[in-house]
Protein backbone atom coordinates (compact mmCIF):
# COMPACT_ATOMS: atom_id res chain seq x y z
CA UNK A 1 0.00 0.00 0.00
CA UNK A 2 2.67 2.57 1.10
CA UNK A 3 4.66 1.21 -1.76
CA UNK A 4 2.33 2.19 -4.24
CA UNK A 5 1.63 5.30 -3.15
CA UNK A 6 5.29 6.37 -3.75
CA UNK A 7 5.18 4.86 -7.10
CA UNK A 8 2.21 6.47 -8.11
CA UNK A 9 3.60 10.44 -6.99
CA UNK A 10 6.61 8.80 -8.63
CA UNK A 11 7.01 10.55 -11.92
CA UNK A 12 5.01 13.54 -9.94
CA UNK A 13 7.95 14.44 -7.64
CA UNK A 14 10.50 13.80 -10.32
CA UNK A 15 9.13 15.86 -12.92
CA UNK A 16 8.49 19.07 -11.03
CA UNK A 17 11.76 19.93 -8.93
CA UNK A 18 15.05 20.66 -9.61
CA UNK A 19 18.09 20.38 -7.43
CA UNK A 20 18.76 22.89 -4.70
CA UNK A 21 15.06 24.16 -4.37
CA UNK A 22 13.37 23.74 -1.21
CA UNK A 23 10.53 21.21 -1.11
CA UNK A 24 6.95 21.96 -2.45
CA UNK A 25 3.52 21.06 -0.94
CA UNK A 26 0.45 20.27 -2.47
CA UNK A 27 -1.84 20.50 -0.50
CA UNK A 28 -6.09 19.82 -0.88
CA UNK A 29 -9.30 19.72 1.01
CA UNK A 30 -12.03 17.36 1.35
CA UNK A 31 -14.56 19.69 0.76
CA UNK A 32 -13.59 23.15 -0.94
CA UNK A 33 -17.23 24.27 -0.22
CA UNK A 34 -19.54 23.49 2.69
CA UNK A 35 -23.09 23.79 2.25
CA UNK A 36 -25.05 24.62 5.38
CA UNK A 37 -28.53 23.19 5.18
CA UNK A 38 -31.39 22.26 8.01
CA UNK A 39 -29.60 19.41 9.37
CA UNK A 40 -26.33 20.88 9.59
CA UNK A 41 -24.43 20.14 12.92
CA UNK A 42 -20.86 20.90 11.95
CA UNK A 43 -18.39 19.50 9.40
CA UNK A 44 -15.21 17.26 8.96
CA UNK A 45 -12.38 18.45 7.28
CA UNK A 46 -9.79 16.10 5.65
CA UNK A 47 -6.93 18.45 4.46
CA UNK A 48 -4.23 15.98 2.74
CA UNK A 49 -1.57 16.89 0.40
CA UNK A 50 1.93 15.92 -0.64
CA UNK A 51 5.44 16.81 0.34
CA UNK A 52 7.78 17.45 -2.79
CA UNK A 53 11.36 16.84 -2.17
CA UNK A 54 13.63 18.43 -4.69
CA UNK A 55 15.09 15.84 -6.78
CA UNK A 56 12.46 13.62 -5.90
CA UNK A 57 14.63 12.71 -2.70
CA UNK A 58 12.60 12.07 0.17
CA UNK A 59 14.95 12.41 3.37
CA UNK A 60 16.24 8.49 4.44
CA UNK A 61 16.25 7.19 7.90
CA UNK A 62 18.94 8.79 9.94
CA UNK A 63 18.10 12.47 8.47
CA UNK A 64 15.42 14.22 10.77
CA UNK A 65 11.90 14.00 9.33
CA UNK A 66 9.59 16.81 8.56
CA UNK A 67 6.95 17.60 10.48
CA UNK A 68 3.49 19.49 8.85
CA UNK A 69 1.18 21.78 10.67
CA UNK A 70 -1.90 23.00 9.16
CA UNK A 71 -3.88 25.69 10.36
CA UNK A 72 -7.36 26.56 9.73
CA UNK A 73 -8.90 29.96 10.15
CA UNK A 74 -12.28 31.40 9.43
CA UNK A 75 -13.13 34.84 8.42
CA UNK A 76 -11.86 37.58 10.47
CA UNK A 77 -14.55 39.65 13.28
CA UNK A 78 -14.23 43.19 14.54
CA UNK A 79 -14.72 42.02 18.23
CA UNK A 80 -15.18 43.74 21.86
CA UNK A 81 -14.51 41.88 24.95
CA UNK A 82 -15.87 42.72 28.06
CA UNK A 83 -14.72 42.13 31.23
CA UNK A 84 -17.04 41.99 34.80
CA UNK A 85 -15.92 42.94 38.08
CA UNK A 86 -17.08 43.02 41.33
CA UNK A 87 -18.80 46.78 41.86
CA UNK A 88 -20.21 47.71 45.20
CA UNK A 89 -21.42 44.21 45.72
CA UNK A 90 -22.70 42.87 42.28
CA UNK A 91 -20.82 41.84 39.01
CA UNK A 92 -21.02 44.43 36.18
CA UNK A 93 -19.02 44.96 33.29
CA UNK A 94 -16.09 47.35 34.33
CA UNK A 95 -13.43 46.93 31.52
CA UNK A 96 -13.06 46.46 27.55
CA UNK A 97 -10.69 45.65 24.88
CA UNK A 98 -11.47 46.19 21.47
CA UNK A 99 -10.01 43.54 18.45
CA UNK A 100 -10.02 44.81 14.92
CA UNK A 101 -8.96 41.45 14.15
CA UNK A 102 -9.82 38.25 15.63
CA UNK A 103 -10.68 35.04 13.41
CA UNK A 104 -14.46 33.54 14.21
CA UNK A 105 -12.52 30.13 14.06
CA UNK A 106 -9.16 28.78 14.79
CA UNK A 107 -7.84 25.30 14.55
CA UNK A 108 -4.26 23.82 14.51
CA UNK A 109 -3.17 20.39 13.56
CA UNK A 110 -0.08 19.13 13.71
CA UNK A 111 2.58 15.82 13.23
CA UNK A 112 3.96 16.79 16.61
CA UNK A 113 3.09 19.07 19.42
CA UNK A 114 3.72 22.25 18.17
CA UNK A 115 6.12 23.47 21.11
CA UNK A 116 8.31 20.47 20.07
CA UNK A 117 8.41 22.15 16.37
CA UNK A 118 9.70 25.75 16.72
CA UNK A 119 10.12 28.13 18.97
CA UNK A 120 8.11 31.01 20.25
CA UNK A 121 9.23 33.52 18.01
CA UNK A 122 8.59 31.40 14.71
CA UNK A 123 5.02 30.23 16.56
CA UNK A 124 4.49 34.12 16.48
CA UNK A 125 5.22 35.14 13.17
CA UNK A 126 2.84 32.04 11.49
CA UNK A 127 0.48 32.10 14.30
CA UNK A 128 1.17 28.61 15.03
CA UNK A 129 -0.81 27.86 18.32
CA UNK A 130 -3.83 29.96 20.03
CA UNK A 131 -1.29 31.53 22.42
CA UNK A 132 0.04 32.70 19.31
CA UNK A 133 -2.46 34.31 17.87
CA UNK A 134 -2.02 37.99 16.62
CA UNK A 135 -4.90 39.44 17.68
CA UNK A 136 -4.37 43.61 17.07
CA UNK A 137 -6.51 45.11 19.75
CA UNK A 138 -7.55 48.67 18.63
CA UNK A 139 -7.59 49.81 22.93
CA UNK A 140 -4.58 51.00 23.30
CA UNK A 141 -3.35 49.23 27.32
CA UNK A 142 -0.78 48.28 28.95
CA UNK A 143 0.49 44.42 27.71
CA UNK A 144 -0.23 42.78 30.43
CA UNK A 145 -3.86 44.35 30.56
CA UNK A 146 -4.33 43.10 27.21
CA UNK A 147 -2.76 39.93 27.73
CA UNK A 148 -5.67 39.26 30.82
CA UNK A 149 -8.26 40.21 27.79
CA UNK A 150 -6.44 38.20 25.00
CA UNK A 151 -6.53 35.25 27.52
CA UNK A 152 -10.28 35.80 28.41
CA UNK A 153 -11.37 35.72 24.48
CA UNK A 154 -9.17 32.96 23.59
CA UNK A 155 -10.77 30.84 26.97
CA UNK A 156 -13.86 31.40 26.32
CA UNK A 157 -13.50 31.08 22.20
CA UNK A 158 -11.50 27.08 23.55
CA UNK A 159 -14.35 26.37 25.35
CA UNK A 160 -16.69 26.89 22.92
CA UNK A 161 -15.03 24.70 20.32
CA UNK A 162 -14.43 27.61 17.78
CA UNK A 163 -10.39 27.76 18.84
CA UNK A 164 -8.75 24.44 19.51
CA UNK A 165 -5.09 22.34 18.70
CA UNK A 166 -5.07 19.10 17.85
CA UNK A 167 -1.22 17.98 18.10
CA UNK A 168 -0.42 14.31 16.55
CA UNK A 169 -3.37 15.11 14.19
CA UNK A 170 -1.20 14.94 11.32
CA UNK A 171 -0.18 11.36 9.72
CA UNK A 172 2.51 11.82 7.48
CA UNK A 173 2.80 8.17 5.49
CA UNK A 174 6.69 7.71 4.25
CA UNK A 175 7.75 11.53 4.44
CA UNK A 176 5.49 12.65 1.64
CA UNK A 177 2.26 11.95 1.96
CA UNK A 178 -0.12 13.85 5.26
CA UNK A 179 -3.63 14.27 6.30
CA UNK A 180 -5.53 15.29 8.94
CA UNK A 181 -8.87 15.31 9.96
CA UNK A 182 -10.61 18.63 11.88
CA UNK A 183 -13.80 19.31 13.02
CA UNK A 184 -15.64 22.37 12.30
CA UNK A 185 -18.64 23.22 15.12
CA UNK A 186 -21.96 24.40 13.95
CA UNK A 187 -21.58 27.36 15.34
CA UNK A 188 -19.11 29.03 12.97
CA UNK A 189 -20.17 32.05 11.13
CA UNK A 190 -20.29 32.00 7.18
CA UNK A 191 -17.49 33.37 4.82
CA UNK A 192 -14.05 32.23 3.23
CA UNK A 193 -11.98 30.02 5.46
CA UNK A 194 -8.18 29.29 4.56
CA UNK A 195 -6.31 26.05 5.33
CA UNK A 196 -2.65 26.67 5.57
CA UNK A 197 -0.10 24.14 5.52
CA UNK A 198 3.43 24.48 6.81
CA UNK A 199 6.19 22.17 6.22
CA UNK A 200 8.36 22.18 9.47
CA UNK A 201 12.51 20.73 9.66
CA UNK A 202 14.83 21.76 12.43
CA UNK A 203 12.98 24.52 13.57
CA UNK A 204 12.53 26.59 10.50
CA UNK A 205 9.24 26.52 7.82
CA UNK A 206 10.53 25.31 4.67
CA UNK A 207 7.38 25.81 2.51
CA UNK A 208 3.82 27.08 3.19
CA UNK A 209 0.46 26.87 0.51
CA UNK A 210 -2.77 27.79 1.51
CA UNK A 211 -5.98 26.05 -0.08
CA UNK A 212 -9.61 28.39 0.71
CA UNK A 213 -12.53 26.81 1.81
CA UNK A 214 -16.00 28.36 1.58
CA UNK A 215 -18.84 27.36 4.13
CA UNK A 216 -21.77 29.17 2.89
CA UNK A 217 -25.75 28.71 3.96
CA UNK A 218 -27.73 26.84 1.12
CA UNK A 219 -31.26 26.31 -0.15
CA UNK A 220 -34.17 27.21 2.61
CA UNK A 221 -31.66 28.65 5.19
CA UNK A 222 -29.86 30.81 2.83
CA UNK A 223 -33.39 31.98 1.40
CA UNK A 224 -34.55 33.20 4.93
CA UNK A 225 -30.89 34.67 6.00
CA UNK A 226 -31.25 36.65 3.09
CA UNK A 227 -34.81 37.74 3.19
CA UNK A 228 -33.66 39.04 6.72
CA UNK A 229 -31.43 40.67 5.76
CA UNK A 230 -32.69 42.90 1.98
CA UNK A 231 -36.75 42.20 2.57
CA UNK A 232 -36.63 42.94 6.42
CA UNK A 233 -40.28 44.60 6.07
CA UNK A 234 -41.41 41.72 4.65
CA UNK A 235 -39.52 39.30 6.93
CA UNK A 236 -41.25 41.23 10.15
CA UNK A 237 -44.39 41.11 8.60
CA UNK A 238 -44.15 37.16 7.66
CA UNK A 239 -42.76 36.58 11.28
CA UNK A 240 -45.88 38.17 13.28
CA UNK A 241 -48.40 36.68 10.50
CA UNK A 242 -46.97 33.47 11.27
CA UNK A 243 -47.20 33.69 15.09
CA UNK A 244 -50.81 34.76 14.60
CA UNK A 245 -51.40 31.62 12.24
CA UNK A 246 -49.89 29.42 14.62
CA UNK A 247 -51.90 30.91 17.76
CA UNK A 248 -54.86 30.79 16.02
CA UNK A 249 -54.60 27.75 14.62
CA UNK A 250 -54.09 26.08 17.38
CA UNK A 251 -57.06 27.81 18.88
CA UNK A 252 -59.18 26.46 16.28
CA UNK A 253 -58.39 22.97 16.07
CA UNK A 254 -58.33 22.64 19.93
CA UNK A 255 -62.03 23.64 20.07
CA UNK A 256 -62.64 20.60 17.94
CA UNK A 257 -62.03 18.34 20.35
CA UNK B 1 -33.34 16.05 16.48
CA UNK B 2 -30.82 18.25 15.26
CA UNK B 3 -32.21 21.57 13.15
CA UNK B 4 -29.78 24.43 12.06
CA UNK B 5 -31.19 27.94 13.08
CA UNK B 6 -30.58 30.32 9.99
CA UNK B 7 -30.38 33.75 11.94
CA UNK B 8 -28.99 32.16 14.97
CA UNK B 9 -26.59 30.22 12.57
CA UNK B 10 -26.06 26.96 15.02
CA UNK B 11 -28.07 23.95 15.17
CA UNK B 12 -30.06 23.22 18.29
CA UNK B 13 -31.78 20.33 19.59
CA UNK B 14 -35.98 21.10 17.99
CA UNK B 15 -37.39 19.22 20.47
CA UNK B 16 -35.79 20.70 23.46
CA UNK B 17 -36.91 24.42 22.22
CA UNK B 18 -40.33 23.11 21.17
CA UNK B 19 -40.39 21.96 24.88
CA UNK B 20 -39.44 24.67 26.34
CA UNK B 21 -42.34 26.54 23.97
CA UNK B 22 -45.04 24.33 25.59
CA UNK B 23 -43.81 24.86 29.19
CA UNK B 24 -43.96 28.52 28.84
CA UNK B 25 -47.06 28.32 27.33
CA UNK B 26 -48.96 26.69 29.83
CA UNK B 27 -47.78 29.98 32.13
CA UNK B 28 -49.10 32.09 29.22
CA UNK B 29 -52.63 30.98 29.13
CA UNK B 30 -52.82 30.39 32.73
CA UNK B 31 -52.07 33.79 34.28
CA UNK B 32 -51.74 35.92 31.29
CA UNK B 33 -48.39 36.59 31.14
CA UNK B 34 -46.50 36.42 27.72
CA UNK B 35 -43.76 34.34 29.48
CA UNK B 36 -41.21 35.92 28.02
CA UNK B 37 -39.29 36.64 31.50
CA UNK B 38 -38.72 32.97 31.20
CA UNK B 39 -38.23 32.60 27.29
CA UNK B 40 -35.43 34.98 26.75
CA UNK B 41 -32.83 33.87 29.85
CA UNK B 42 -33.76 30.16 28.99
CA UNK B 43 -32.88 30.58 25.38
CA UNK B 44 -29.42 32.77 26.45
CA UNK B 45 -28.66 30.03 28.99
CA UNK B 46 -29.23 26.94 25.92
CA UNK B 47 -26.54 29.04 23.36
CA UNK B 48 -28.73 31.69 21.84
CA UNK B 49 -27.26 35.04 20.86
CA UNK B 50 -29.20 37.60 23.42
CA UNK B 51 -30.58 39.30 20.21
CA UNK B 52 -31.35 36.28 18.25
CA UNK B 53 -32.86 34.91 21.76
CA UNK B 54 -34.96 38.57 22.32
CA UNK B 55 -36.07 39.19 19.17
CA UNK B 56 -37.30 35.74 18.45
CA UNK B 57 -38.79 35.26 21.68
CA UNK B 58 -40.78 38.50 21.32
CA UNK B 59 -42.77 36.85 17.95
CA UNK B 60 -43.16 33.44 20.08
CA UNK B 61 -44.95 35.75 22.97
CA UNK B 62 -47.16 36.86 20.05
CA UNK B 63 -48.38 33.29 19.02
CA UNK B 64 -48.79 32.57 22.61
CA UNK B 65 -51.26 35.70 23.22
CA UNK B 66 -53.25 35.23 20.25
CA UNK B 67 -54.54 31.71 21.09
CA UNK B 68 -54.85 32.89 24.90
CA UNK B 69 -57.11 36.03 23.28
CA UNK B 70 -59.09 33.89 21.43
CA UNK B 71 -59.49 32.01 24.49
CA UNK B 72 -60.36 34.77 26.50
CA UNK B 73 -62.64 36.20 24.13
CA UNK B 74 -64.76 33.51 23.83
CA UNK B 75 -65.73 33.78 27.62
CA UNK B 76 -65.69 37.08 27.31
CA UNK B 77 -62.83 37.68 29.24
CA UNK B 78 -61.25 40.71 27.26
CA UNK B 79 -62.34 44.72 27.94
CA UNK B 80 -61.16 45.90 24.53
CA UNK B 81 -61.77 49.60 25.30
CA UNK B 82 -59.14 49.14 28.21
CA UNK B 83 -56.75 47.20 26.04
CA UNK B 84 -56.69 49.79 23.39
CA UNK B 85 -55.34 52.75 25.78
CA UNK B 86 -53.01 49.92 26.87
CA UNK B 87 -51.62 49.47 23.57
CA UNK B 88 -51.61 53.33 22.81
CA UNK B 89 -49.03 53.88 25.43
CA UNK B 90 -47.37 50.41 24.89
CA UNK B 91 -46.24 51.74 21.32
CA UNK B 92 -45.60 54.91 22.48
CA UNK B 93 -43.16 53.61 25.80
CA UNK B 94 -41.52 50.71 23.23
CA UNK B 95 -40.18 53.74 21.23
CA UNK B 96 -38.78 55.50 23.98
CA UNK B 97 -37.53 52.47 25.24
CA UNK B 98 -35.61 51.63 22.31
CA UNK B 99 -34.33 55.20 22.76
CA UNK B 100 -32.74 53.75 26.07
CA UNK B 101 -31.42 50.34 25.22
CA UNK B 102 -29.35 52.10 22.28
CA UNK B 103 -27.94 54.13 24.84
CA UNK B 104 -27.24 51.22 27.49
CA UNK B 105 -26.13 48.87 25.07
CA UNK B 106 -23.22 51.82 24.14
CA UNK B 107 -21.59 52.10 27.47
CA UNK B 108 -22.14 47.92 28.20
CA UNK B 109 -24.03 48.23 31.23
CA UNK B 110 -27.66 46.85 29.66
CA UNK B 111 -27.12 43.45 30.84
CA UNK B 112 -27.17 44.92 34.96
CA UNK B 113 -28.99 47.43 34.37
CA UNK B 114 -31.39 44.74 32.87
CA UNK B 115 -30.14 42.50 36.01
CA UNK B 116 -31.31 45.20 38.47
CA UNK B 117 -34.79 46.24 37.10
CA UNK B 118 -36.19 42.40 36.84
CA UNK B 119 -35.06 41.95 40.56
CA UNK B 120 -36.50 45.00 41.62
CA UNK B 121 -39.57 44.44 39.64
CA UNK B 122 -40.38 41.08 40.49
CA UNK B 123 -39.45 41.03 43.98
CA UNK B 124 -41.78 43.76 44.98
CA UNK B 125 -44.67 42.71 42.74
CA UNK B 126 -43.75 38.93 43.63
CA UNK B 127 -44.00 40.17 47.32
CA UNK B 128 -46.77 41.92 46.97
CA UNK B 129 -48.76 39.06 45.15
CA UNK B 130 -47.36 36.29 47.36
CA UNK B 131 -48.93 38.75 50.49
CA UNK B 132 -52.39 39.55 48.72
CA UNK B 133 -52.89 36.07 47.31
CA UNK B 134 -51.87 34.10 51.03
CA UNK B 135 -54.40 36.59 52.70
CA UNK B 136 -57.18 35.56 49.64
CA UNK B 137 -56.29 31.86 50.67
CA UNK B 138 -56.88 32.32 54.58
CA UNK B 139 -60.08 34.03 54.42
CA UNK B 140 -61.58 31.34 51.91
CA UNK B 141 -60.41 28.66 54.58
CA UNK B 142 -62.14 30.52 57.35
CA UNK B 143 -58.86 31.28 58.60
CA UNK B 144 -59.00 34.87 58.81
CA UNK B 145 -62.05 37.21 58.19
CA UNK B 146 -62.07 39.02 55.23
CA UNK B 147 -61.00 42.58 55.71
CA UNK B 148 -63.29 45.75 55.15
CA UNK B 149 -64.08 45.68 51.41
CA UNK B 150 -60.84 46.78 49.47
CA UNK B 151 -60.93 49.80 47.21
CA UNK B 152 -62.18 49.97 43.91
CA UNK B 153 -58.90 51.64 42.85
CA UNK B 154 -55.67 53.37 43.78
CA UNK B 155 -55.96 56.64 45.38
CA UNK B 156 -54.03 58.29 42.61
CA UNK B 157 -55.70 56.80 39.75
CA UNK B 158 -58.99 58.43 41.30
CA UNK B 159 -57.23 61.36 41.24
CA UNK B 160 -56.58 61.80 37.48
CA UNK B 161 -59.31 63.89 35.60
CA UNK B 162 -61.27 62.99 32.37
CA UNK B 163 -62.85 59.80 33.38
CA UNK B 164 -64.20 57.60 30.94
CA UNK B 165 -66.47 53.96 31.20
CA UNK B 166 -64.83 50.37 30.75
CA UNK B 167 -68.04 48.40 30.81
CA UNK B 168 -66.37 45.63 30.54
CA UNK B 169 -64.14 46.04 33.52
CA UNK B 170 -67.17 47.87 35.34
CA UNK B 171 -64.77 51.04 36.26
CA UNK B 172 -65.37 54.39 35.80
CA UNK B 173 -61.79 55.87 35.87
CA UNK B 174 -59.59 58.56 33.29
CA UNK B 175 -57.98 56.79 30.79
CA UNK B 176 -54.45 58.40 31.62
CA UNK B 177 -54.02 55.79 34.38
CA UNK B 178 -54.10 52.90 31.86
CA UNK B 179 -52.05 55.11 29.05
CA UNK B 180 -49.34 55.72 31.70
CA UNK B 181 -49.44 52.06 32.36
CA UNK B 182 -49.16 50.96 29.32
CA UNK B 183 -46.07 53.00 28.57
CA UNK B 184 -44.05 51.90 31.37
CA UNK B 185 -44.66 48.38 30.27
CA UNK B 186 -43.49 49.26 26.57
CA UNK B 187 -40.49 50.79 28.02
CA UNK B 188 -40.16 47.63 29.82
CA UNK B 189 -41.02 45.25 26.56
CA UNK B 190 -38.19 46.64 24.79
CA UNK B 191 -35.33 47.32 27.54
CA UNK B 192 -36.76 43.81 29.23
CA UNK B 193 -37.42 41.52 26.05
CA UNK B 194 -40.78 40.29 27.91
CA UNK B 195 -44.33 41.00 26.99
CA UNK B 196 -44.74 42.54 30.73
CA UNK B 197 -47.49 40.93 31.48
CA UNK B 198 -46.26 40.04 35.22
CA UNK B 199 -46.45 44.08 35.59
CA UNK B 200 -49.74 44.41 33.89
CA UNK B 201 -51.32 41.83 35.53
CA UNK B 202 -50.91 43.05 39.29
CA UNK B 203 -51.24 46.71 38.29
CA UNK B 204 -54.56 46.01 36.31
CA UNK B 205 -55.70 44.32 39.75
CA UNK B 206 -54.54 46.51 42.48
CA UNK B 207 -53.65 50.17 41.20
CA UNK B 208 -56.71 50.15 38.66
CA UNK B 209 -58.82 47.80 40.59
CA UNK B 210 -60.13 46.20 37.45
CA UNK B 211 -62.28 42.58 38.10
CA UNK B 212 -59.64 39.41 38.08
CA UNK B 213 -62.19 38.13 35.15
CA UNK B 214 -61.10 40.29 32.89
CA UNK B 215 -57.76 40.98 33.85
CA UNK B 216 -55.87 38.01 32.40
CA UNK B 217 -57.82 38.27 29.07
CA UNK B 218 -56.79 42.22 28.85
CA UNK B 219 -53.15 41.93 29.69
CA UNK B 220 -53.15 39.04 26.79
CA UNK B 221 -54.56 41.50 24.77
CA UNK B 222 -52.60 44.41 25.09
CA UNK B 223 -49.08 41.78 25.16
CA UNK B 224 -50.18 40.49 21.33
CA UNK B 225 -49.95 44.41 19.97
CA UNK B 226 -46.70 45.34 21.69
CA UNK B 227 -44.88 41.98 20.93
CA UNK B 228 -45.88 41.93 17.33
CA UNK B 229 -44.87 45.61 17.19
CA UNK B 230 -41.26 45.32 19.36
CA UNK B 231 -40.86 42.23 16.54
CA UNK B 232 -41.33 44.60 13.74
CA UNK B 233 -38.56 46.70 15.07
CA UNK B 234 -36.36 44.05 15.80
CA UNK B 235 -36.76 42.58 12.18
CA UNK B 236 -36.09 45.94 10.75
CA UNK B 237 -33.01 47.08 13.01
CA UNK B 238 -31.36 44.19 14.19
CA UNK B 239 -32.52 42.00 12.01
CA UNK B 240 -32.10 39.14 14.63
CA UNK B 241 -36.00 37.15 14.13
CA UNK B 242 -34.95 34.10 13.33
CA UNK B 243 -38.28 32.70 12.09
CA UNK B 244 -36.98 28.81 12.57
CA UNK B 245 -36.54 29.49 15.86
CA UNK B 246 -39.84 31.40 16.83
CA UNK B 247 -41.67 28.34 14.83
CA UNK B 248 -40.53 25.79 16.97
CA UNK B 249 -41.30 27.98 20.23
CA UNK B 250 -44.88 28.76 18.98
CA UNK B 251 -45.52 25.02 18.40
CA UNK B 252 -44.79 24.15 21.76
CA UNK B 253 -46.60 27.58 23.59
CA UNK B 254 -49.82 27.47 21.36
CA UNK B 255 -50.22 24.08 22.50
CA UNK B 256 -49.32 25.03 25.89
CA UNK B 257 -51.31 28.46 25.55
CA UNK B 258 -54.79 26.43 25.38
CA UNK B 259 -53.85 23.96 27.98
CA UNK B 260 -53.51 26.68 29.99
CA UNK B 261 -56.39 28.86 29.25
CA UNK B 262 -58.24 25.39 30.27
CA UNK B 263 -56.42 24.73 33.74
CA UNK B 264 -56.86 28.35 34.49
CA UNK B 265 -60.60 28.16 34.13
CA UNK B 266 -60.85 25.28 36.67
CA UNK B 267 -58.68 27.04 38.80
CA UNK B 268 -59.34 29.05 41.90
CA UNK B 269 -57.86 32.26 41.30
CA UNK B 270 -56.26 33.04 44.91
CA UNK B 271 -54.44 29.78 44.19
CA UNK B 272 -53.42 31.26 40.87
CA UNK B 273 -51.80 33.96 41.60
CA UNK B 274 -50.01 32.15 44.47
CA UNK B 275 -48.53 29.94 41.99
CA UNK B 276 -47.50 33.13 39.58
CA UNK B 277 -45.76 34.90 42.86
CA UNK B 278 -43.59 31.69 43.95
CA UNK B 279 -42.70 31.60 39.92
CA UNK B 280 -41.72 35.31 39.63
CA UNK B 281 -40.07 35.63 43.22
CA UNK B 282 -38.15 32.77 42.09
CA UNK B 283 -37.11 34.51 38.90
CA UNK B 284 -36.39 37.24 40.84
CA UNK B 285 -34.52 35.29 43.74
CA UNK B 286 -32.37 33.59 40.68
CA UNK B 287 -31.59 37.31 39.01
CA UNK B 288 -30.18 38.38 42.24
CA UNK B 289 -27.66 35.78 42.94
CA UNK B 290 -26.59 36.30 39.55
CA UNK B 291 -25.69 39.84 40.06
CA UNK B 292 -23.56 38.64 43.64
CA UNK B 293 -22.16 35.32 42.81
CA UNK B 294 -19.39 35.30 40.95
CA UNK B 295 -20.48 35.12 37.05
CA UNK B 296 -19.28 31.55 35.12
CA UNK B 297 -17.97 34.07 32.35
CA UNK B 298 -15.65 36.91 33.72
CA UNK B 299 -15.26 37.84 29.99
CA UNK B 300 -18.10 38.61 26.87
CA UNK B 301 -17.43 38.42 23.39
CA UNK B 302 -19.48 40.63 21.46
CA UNK B 303 -19.14 40.66 17.51
CA UNK B 304 -19.01 44.06 16.15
Amino acid sequence: MKRRAILLLAPLLMGQSQPGQKPVLVPDVSQRDIEIAYSFTGAELLLFGAILYPGGRVPGDKEKPADIVVVVKGPTQSVLVREKEKVAGIWVNAGRMRYRSAPSFFAVASSKPIRELVDERTRAIYELGVDSLQLSPASGATPEVQGRFDKGLVDLRTRTGLYYEAPRAVEITDGVLYRARLQIPARVPVGRFTAETFLIRDGRVLAAAVRPIDIRKSGFERFVATSAERHSWIYGITAVALSILFGWGAGAIWRRF
Amino acid sequence: MDLYLPIASLSVNALVIVALGLGVGLLSGMFGVGGGFLTTPLLIFYGIPPTVAAASAASQVTGASVSGVFAHFRRDGVDVHMGLVLVAGGVVGSLVGAGIFTQLQANGSIDTVIAILYVLMLGSIGGLMLHESVGAIRVARGHARAKPRRRRHHPLVAMLPLRWRFYRSGLYISPLAPLILGFFTGILTVLLGVGGGFILVPAMLYLLGMGTQVVVGTSLFQILFVTAAATMVHATTTKAVDIVLAALLLLGSVIGAQLGARMAQKAKPEYLRLVLAIIVLAVALRMLLGLAWRPDEIYTVHTL
